[in-house]
């Protein structure tokens, strides 16, 4: 690779970071910049709804590299700045204090934001976002013993601040709009078993319902819903999922829906422009359809998959989905993208504390969600990249030593 | 390591070790991971290098070890890390077999 060229990277979050180290892990000699919004050097976010919050560890506990260690790279790291334009036809990036950079080939790692609520009274109540290291430091300052908590949205974020929150002796209610917690990504098994583990710990789950607006109270605030329930709350977090941060690819044109459409080579359809992590809309071939995952394996992976792409040869991008949360010292963890989760194939049982679900489409493990199990997700993730038929009967059957379905 | 300064450690049984099935032990403050590859017996560190997560409690391919938590890959012959997102190899540890007994050398 002529060592003239100029890969810029937009974004230093954990993409960010996997990318510019897989150019110079590949053998790419020439600049490669890496330009980010947050003032902290890259790093993972998981901790900051898990660890951090909590309190068991500090942020630079999460970083994945340091100012000098990317120096000692090569790589000219831009903390705390923005961009804000990209001019695919001049081929640069104009950041918020009018810097223009020229690149050959551009990388966006943007991520993603927290959806708003926006609902009426809002701007007035205690309401917080979880995204990144401010966030959850300011959070954790809140969560303290004998604060009520109102969490709204029952995913995995909003879960995570309510086993946190529970841990540091917060009264916490959940408030999820679906008749089931994290129906996106798991199974009702799952939703039921989970919902039980914070109701053990004395956290009020409440489904199916949407709130509508806040009001002030004395000493806090009150979430009204559709239904006309209130529900009392020193402070408020939202975790509603989140939105691409994909106005800078959108404004130049390129195709921005449910996120930034990349191919499986993680190419944009400007072919000066790749793509990779939370911002992607991504072609899935083992999946056949388009996904957008909201991981910390996609954040990783796919970043190193476009790095690679960008200057050797290019390979797919096919990990099979995965994801995890750590709740109330249970591990769940997820795999696939399943359409629905009609068909389950149960391995143990949920109430032992360690069991795995499968759900099949046609023979062929769609999804699984494992609690307390992660070898069965080592098996399981290498049935599904195979794409090998399955005996539902063996699956199911415990004596059954699962990595024998391997061969 | 040069030999001298090597203690042998009986940590196991060689009968209680198969291929998938990999032992972990501890010798003082050490975390070791004991494998058994093409008849071989093989130990390393124990402790991913990227966070905390045991190796013997993951999967074990070919020659590789994967961590259970986040699929970092491992050499089970030399410790050196194979895959993302570990950078850092886990020690190698030498192993010696007398009958049934599993040494390693710390």
């Amino acid at each position: 690779m002529d060592s003239s060229s100029t890969i810029v990277v937009v974004g230093a979050g954990q993409a960010g970071y996997w990318a510019v180290h897989t150019l110079r892990k590949q053998g790419y000699g020439g600049r490669v910049l890496l330009i980010g919004d947050e003032a902290h050097p890259p790093h993972e976010r998981p901790p900051l709804s898990k660890q951090v919050l909590k309190g068991e560890a500090e942020p630079p506990s999460t970083w994945l590299t340091t100012p000098e260690k990317l120096a000692d790279l090569t790589v000219e790291f831009l903390p705390g700045r923005c961009a804000v334009a990209l001019d695919r036809h001049g081929r640069t990036i104009e950041l918020q204090d009018g810097t223009r950079i020229g690149y050959d080939r551009l990388l966006l790692t943007t991520g993603a934001r927290p959806r708003r609520l926006n609902l009426p009274g809002e701007a007035d109540a205690p309401v917080f976002y979880l995204r990144n290291i401010t966030d959850s430091l300011a959070l954790r300052e809140w969560l303290t013993a004998g604060r009520r908590l109102i969490v709204i949205g029952g995913g995995l974020i909003g879960l995570e601040v309510a086993a946190a929150a529970a841990a540091r002796g917060c009264a916490v209610t959940v408030i999820e709009a679906a008749d089931r917690l994290m129906a996106r990504v798991v199974g009702p098994e799952i939703s039921a078993y989970v919902a039980q583990l914070h109701r053990d710990r004395g956290t009020e789950i409440l489904t199916g319902r949407i709130p509508e607006r806040f009001e002030r109270s004395t000493d806090g605030c009150r979430v009204i819903c559709r239904d006309g329930g209130g529900y009392d709350g020193d402070l408020v977090v939202v975790g509603i999922g989140v939105v691409p941060n994909a106005e800078l690819a959108a404004t130049a044109g390129l195709k921005v829906e449910n996120g930034l459409w990349v191919d499986a080579f993680c190419r944009t359809e400007d072919p000066h422009i790749w793509a990779a992590g939370d911002v992607t809309n991504h072609f899935h071939p083992l999946l056949d359809r388009r996904i957008r995952p909201e991981t910390w394996q996609n954040a990783q992976n796919q970043a190193i998959a476009a790095a690679r792409n960008m200057v050797a040869e290019p390979q797919p991008y096919a990990d099979v989905p995965w994801g995890w949360s750590d709740q109330l010292g249970m591990n769940l963890q997820v795999l696939g993208m399943p359409r629905s989760f009609g068909d389950a194939v149960a391995r143990g049982d949920p109430a032992s504390g360690s069991s795995t679900l499968f759900y099949l489409e046609d023979d062929r493990i769609a999804g699984v969600n494992a609690i307390n199990a992660p070898k069965d997700i080592a098996v399981a993730r290498r049935l599904m990249a195979a794409n090998k038929s399955i005996d539902r009967r063996l699956l199911a059957d415990s004596s059954v030593v699962l990595r024998a379905l391997l061969s | 390591m040069s030999n001298e300064s090597v203690t042998w450690r009986r940590v196991a049984s060689r009968s209680k070790l198969t291929p998938n099935n990999p032992l972990a032990v501890e010798v003082g403050d050490k975390l070791i991971g004991l494998y058994l590859v093409d008849g071989q017996v093989y130990a390393i560190g124990n402790l991913c290098t990227h966070e905390f997560a045991l190796l013997t409690e993951g999967f074990v391919e070919g020659e590789a070890i994967e961590c259970p938590l986040h699929q970092a890959r491992f050499s089970i012959k030399t410790g050196k890390v194979l895959s993302e997102p570990a950078d850092a190899d886990v020690p190698s540890y030498p192993v010696k077999v007398e009958g049934d007994d599993i040494y390693v050398g710390v």
